[in-house]
């Protein structure tokens, strides 16, 4: 079994983020990009299924700048087996990623794709299923559980309620949820090993794909910022305070 | 041209967050009809909501369980006769919506929070540190729409004509099976008063706790990514930047430090108390009354008070 991984790079969850004074967007330059967690977790996946046995190949794919390399050298780390980069310096927008991961899909025929459930810069949560639909494929979203038996992925998605599980016939695509598992730390001799793994470098116009956005970003502001509060002395006071100043308790 | 919004129907009730996106729904100009695909569903609620015009009913066992690849294959053919096509922000819609974009060779549009024009939306972005106006080449438009950031239709008191349409065939995908959280509490993104247990709790037992405040106060309970992770409580409750969007009038943090992503899941909430024994926890920077304290005597002298 083939499995394909998706990972972005990302502006690290750790970094404070800042809007441009021009509006135009946020501030990216000298802050620390790292692959997007759920990225991450969908690697780990990937490879704990190729040290199971059940997964034959593990390819991640990266659609982004020359520094996306570095993202796709740590899924080599964590142990993906070959990377492919799409270079573009572009904006590409949900619907071109996935129309970019479909064609490289179609020249790599994996029986699994596995995505993050959402990119933690755009918080678009879109790529999976629009990859899933456009290769007409079940789809397997969230998922917190994933095993592979008799052909098919079962899938433990985190759904509004509680868990929901799904059958899918391979092939198909799943995205990962935090709960999936803990993406290992990436020791040395692996990172070393990584750097002698292939990578492949693409353009979207190499895989026949128009990447132009549908999406024009007018402004980025930041959001209103919460009024300081106040720091109160003891539970006899906020009570005080909820109920007679914010009138939010009786 | 009218709008479409895609019902989400639990255990057979429409979802609250549907009538947020009703609200929505409403600012784009045009009849808004409402599709309510599933089995056995009774169509009576869904034609009282004042502002739906029409609605279509697509009963059928494929729909029995929400799953994407029938719903997105009754929708392809309906979708052409709209404007937009729009649907909250919930699982459901996060799994649905993007699946159906792509099949019209459309951009979705995620989680908007304000609607600018007929073309043109607000969403936040970096998990709500910046929000992005953005504008749509697209004809038809596909969006989500998060629920905090708009009322909740009226539910009674409309009489919407009701239209039956064919259900679509099973599709690849088979549901197994589900467990889903039972509580008698009100719904987590509905409720009123929110209060919510991060890591600082320990543990599941002390979770009881909160159980305890909630019952005085009637809220629901909430949780940070940490309180989830670590086995306190089930996944469903967790709020934050990759969990459920909440905006009660009161939400009241304990033992939480207030990490962006969790705080991008609560911030709009109108009233934020934080109970924490660090001062400089970051929760202390949202929070309107902050009382620097260890919650094990706080909580139960809180609990007792009330
Ligand atoms: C991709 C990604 C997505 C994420 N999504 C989410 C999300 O949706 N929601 C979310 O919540 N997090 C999310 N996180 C995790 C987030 O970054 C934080 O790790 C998490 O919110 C921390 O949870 P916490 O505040 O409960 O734990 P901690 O940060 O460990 O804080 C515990 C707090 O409890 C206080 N405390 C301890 N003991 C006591 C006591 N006895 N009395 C009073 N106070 C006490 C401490 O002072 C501390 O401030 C995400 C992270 C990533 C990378
Ligand atoms: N530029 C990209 N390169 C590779 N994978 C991507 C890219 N953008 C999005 N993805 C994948 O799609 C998932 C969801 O992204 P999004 O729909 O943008 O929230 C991510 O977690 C990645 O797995």
């Amino acid at each position: 079994m083939k499995v394909l991984v998706a990972v972005k790079r990302v502006v690290d969850y750790n970094v404070r983020i800042r809007v441009k004074a021009d509006g135009s967007g946020v501030e990216t330059a000298d802050v620390k990009f790292s692959a997007n967690p759920f990225d991450e977790i969908a690697v780990e996946e990937a490879v704990r299924l190729k040290e199971a046995g059940k997964a034959t190949e593990v390819i991640a794919v990266s659609i982004g700048p020359a520094q996306a390399q570095d993202t796709l050298r740590a899924a080599l780390g964590i142990g993906a087996d070959r990377a492919i980069l799409v270079r573009t310096d572009a904006e590409i927008q949900p619907l071109a990623v996935a129309k970019i991961l479909k064609a490289v899909a179609e020249r790599e025929s994996p029986d699994l794709i596995l995505l993050g459930k959402q990119a933690i810069d755009d918080d678009s949560s879109q790529v999976g299923p629009m990859l899933a639909a456009l290769l007409n494929r079940p789809q397997g979203t969230f998922a917190s559980k994933l095993t592979i038996e008799d052909g098919a992925a079962v899938v433990v998605r985190e759904v509004d309620g509680g868990l929901e599980t799904l059958s899918l016939p391979l092939p198909a695509v799943v995205t990962t949820d935090l709960r999936l598992n803990e993406p290992r730390f990436i020791s040395l001799p692996n990172m070393m090993k990584a750097k002698k793994k292939p990578m492949e470098t693409l353009t979207p116009a190499d895989l026949g794909v128009d990447p132009s956005p549908r999406l024009t970003t007018l402004k980025v502001e930041e959001p209103a910022k919460r009024k300081a509060g106040i720091k109160v002395a003891s539970v006899a006071e906020l009570l005080d305070k909820l109920k007679t100043e914010a009138g939010v308790i009786r | 041209m009218s709008v479409l919004v895609v019902a989400e129907l639990h255990g057979g009730h429409i979802a609250p967050a549907t009538l947020h996106a009703v609200t929505a729904a409403t600012q784009l100009g045009g009849e808004v009809h409402l599709l309510l695909a599933g089995h056995n569903v009774d169509p009576a609620p869904a034609a009282a909501i004042p502002a739906v015009a029409k609605v279509l009913v697509a009963d059928g066992e494929a729909h029995a369980h929400a799953l994407a690849e029938p719903l997105t294959a009754l929708l392809l053919p309906l979708a052409p006769h709209y404007s937009h096509v729009l649907a909250a922000a919930t699982a459901f819609g996060k799994n649905l919506m993007p699946r159906l974009a792509a099949l019209l060779d459309v951009q979705a549009i995620s989680e908007i929070t304000a609607v600018i024009a007929a073309d043109t939306f607000v969403r936040p972005i970096y998990a709500g540190n910046a929000l992005a106006t953005v504008r749509s080449s697209d004809t038809l438009k596909v969006l989500t729409v998060r629920a905090t950031a708009f009322a909740a239709a009226a539910a009674e008191g409309g009489s919407a004509m009701i239209e039956t349409i064919a259900p679509a065939d099973a599709g690849p995908a088979r549901f197994v099976g589900q467990s889903l959280t039972q509580s008698a509490r009100p719904e987590l993104t509905s409720a009123r008063i929110v209060v919510a247990g991060g890591r600082g709790l320990g543990g599941a037992e002390p979770f009881q706790m909160l159980e305890s405040l909630a019952d005085k106060l009637g809220a629901a309970i909430g949780a940070s990514r940490a309180a989830v992770d670590a086995g306190f409580v089930p996944n469903d409750l967790q709020v934050g930047q990759t969990g459920k969007i909440v905006a009660p009038e009161l939400y009241i943090a304990v033992g939480i430090s207030g990490a962006i992503q969790h705080v991008a899941g609560m911030k709009d909430s109108k009233v934020i108390v934080a109970i924490n024994k660090d001062e400089e926890a970051p929760i202390f920077q949202v929070a309107d009354y902050g009382l620097v304290a260890d919650l094990f005597e706080a909580l139960p002298e809180l609990i007792k008070a009330l």
